[in-house]
């Protein structure tokens, strides 16, 4: 290490973030590839399917293969669109996906950026998501891709409040926006983290986790059977595959942020020996995936929602829900009880 | 020049550039999307300051809530431009009256004499482990608690009398129940009939 400090001289900072990042984005963009192959295996499964099984052993390189695919197809940019904002959209799609990942810790002391305001770095980074559907949207002129991103971005707003107010029961928890010192607070067993205290919430943050991302129920923004595939149904080849990505690469950010939260980070499920010898950083990706399958679980089981219930869910069901238990939370720990909430 | 004031510089280019080409571009998306760009410098700029609470709020109130709604009624209007252009030279003496009134109003308050170095020095690096947030949060609940109060009643009258202003009841509106429709049995949407079969008619062969 300090063989490449005096190697890169004054350089090294840079150096070493632009490391730490390649790090991060590397093995998130081959989990992405693999979730997309875990989730056709998964519902395969569950519909009593096979799912992919010819591209390599038990179709393991099948990620490989579809990525190379669109890879090769044409990017088409419709006649009467916008074309800066129609490529432009799929980048600002990406960008808030992978950016939010800079402040995410992997363990107490692995993270790229220790943020002391990262909680609040997140939400605000994550809300920038939305442009890159509406922009999507608008600039390829056409009136299901307008429709769709309507419909996406007026859920993606809607749900955003619930979810916010989640967190701040984690943060008024936690006593900080620090995400290291919000996992520390949750230190010990499955009965330390703040799922328990803050259940409603957790509940919460889990659904509308699964609005935020567009995914099955709630995924009208695409709905096959109305608008033919949403706002990216004028997108074709690697400007498609960008979309694709993000969306998957929300997902296990969505994943990972319900661990660090609400189920403990990289604490182990007991604090007893043998779950002890396992390191921090194997639960965490442990934690990441049981949410991840949950999302999978979700799209294989339920049916879509109908558009008027999503939109009722999220403003009279889930914002009233978390207001009152702020309330609760608050006044808990006012009270001599307060060791409840941390 | 030192790394920090290249940063400030950077960010203020783009914040003139994006704000000029807010009130001069021709598509309105366009504007709401340069506006946002400018919220996004600006907040930049504050970071340099170590504002980094008032920053990142910033980004996620007004790019990531107050712009999208924005920009998704700027998206549904049909603007003709040339409709809106068509007062502008009988506008003008007016319109360069009170920018000229606004700029001395503004150059009066935001000079050196009240904001200058000497005045409002440069924030001192503050040393580790000192929360912006916590500090900000701290200020506005005991120091500034009623002016703070005062603003969060002032926003919830706005948005009661938004929502009142816009909601109409008209008579024949139809709502809809979602505790009944969830409640529903069966009986009471489908109604099984008893048809008899009808006499199969043999083909005459």
């Amino acid at each position: 290490m300090t063989y490449l400090q005096t190697m890169f001289g004054v350089y090294w900072p840079l150096v070493f973030s632009l490391a730490g990042i390649v790090a991060i984005v590397l093995p998130l963009m081959i989990g992405v590839a693999y979730l997309t192959y875990a989730e056709r295996k998964i519902i395969g499964y569950m519909q009593v399917r096979i799912g992919p099984n010819r591209v390599g052993f038990k179709g393991l390189l099948q990620p490989i293969a579809d990525a190379v695919k669109l890879l090769m197809k044409e990017i088409v940019i419709p006649s009467g669109a916008n074309k800066f904002l129609f490529v432009l959209a799929p980048v600002l799609t990406i960008a808030p996906a992978l950016a939010a990942w800079a402040v995410i810790p992997f363990s107490p002391r692995l993270v790229l950026a220790n943020v002391d305001a990262g909680l609040l770095y997140i939400m605000a980074i994550t809300s920038m998501g939305v442009y890159g559907v509406v922009i999507a949207g608008w600039a390829s002129n056409s009136k299901y891709a307008f429709l769709g991103s309507l419909r996406s971005a007026a859920q993606i707003v809607s749900y955003e409040i619930a979810m916010g107010f989640a967190l701040v029961g984690v943060l008024m928890a936690a006593h900080s926006l620090n995400l290291i010192d919000i996992v520390n607070g949750q230190n010990g067993g499955i009965l330390h983290w703040y799922w328990l205290p803050l259940f409603p919430m957790f509940m919460v943050y889990l659904i509308a986790g699964v609005a935020e991302t567009n995914r099955a129920p709630f995924d009208v923004a695409e709905g096959e059977s109305e608008i033919v595939a949403g706002f990216h149904v004028e997108y074709s080849g690697m400007a498609f595959a960008v979309f694709f990505l993000a969306e998957y690469a929300n997902m296990i950010l969505i994943s990972a942020l319900t661990a660090i939260m609400f189920l403990g980070g990289w604490n182990p499920l007991f604090d007893m020996v043998p779950f002890n010898w396992i390191p921090g950083f194997v639960w965490l990706m442990l934690k990441i995936g049981f949410v991840l399958f949950l999302f999978l679980w979700f799209r294989a089981t339920f049916p879509r929602y109908r558009y008027d219930q999503i939109m009722r869910l999220g403003w009279k069901v889930f914002i009233p829900v978390t207001l009152v238990w702020l309330l609760v939370v608050g006044a808990v720990m006012q009270t001599p009880l307060a060791f409840l909430v941390h | 020049m030192n790394f920090l004031t290249g940063v400030f510089y950077f960010f203020s280019a783009i914040l003139l550039f994006s704000g000029f080409r807010v009130i001069t571009t021709r598509n309105p998306v366009h504007a709401a999307l340069f506006l946002v760009l400018a919220f996004f410098s600006a907040s930049g700029i504050w970071l340099t300051l170590e504002a980094e609470f008032l920053a990142i709020s910033l980004v996620l109130v007004y790019v990531g809530a107050v712009m999208v709604l924005f920009l998704f009624v700027v998206m549904m209007l049909d603007i003709n431009l040339d409709r809106l252009r068509e007062g502008f030279w009988s506008y003008l003496p007016l319109a360069a009256f009170v920018a000229i009134m606004m700029v001395i109003e503004m150059s009066l308050v935001v000079g050196s004499r009240t904001f200058g170095l000497s005045i409002v020095p440069a924030p001192l690096p503050h040393p580790a482990g000192y929360s912006n947030t916590r500090e900000l949060g701290r200020l506005l609940y005991t120091d500034y608690v009623y002016p703070f109060e005062l603003a969060a009643v002032v926003l919830l009258v706005a948005i009661v009398a938004a929502i009142a202003l816009t909601m109409r009841r008209r008579k024949n509106t139809r709502y809809q129940d979602p505790a009944l429709q969830v409640r529903v049995k069966r009986s009471q949407r489908v109604r099984l009939v008893s048809m008899p079969a009808e006499k199969t008619s043999t083909p005459e062969s």
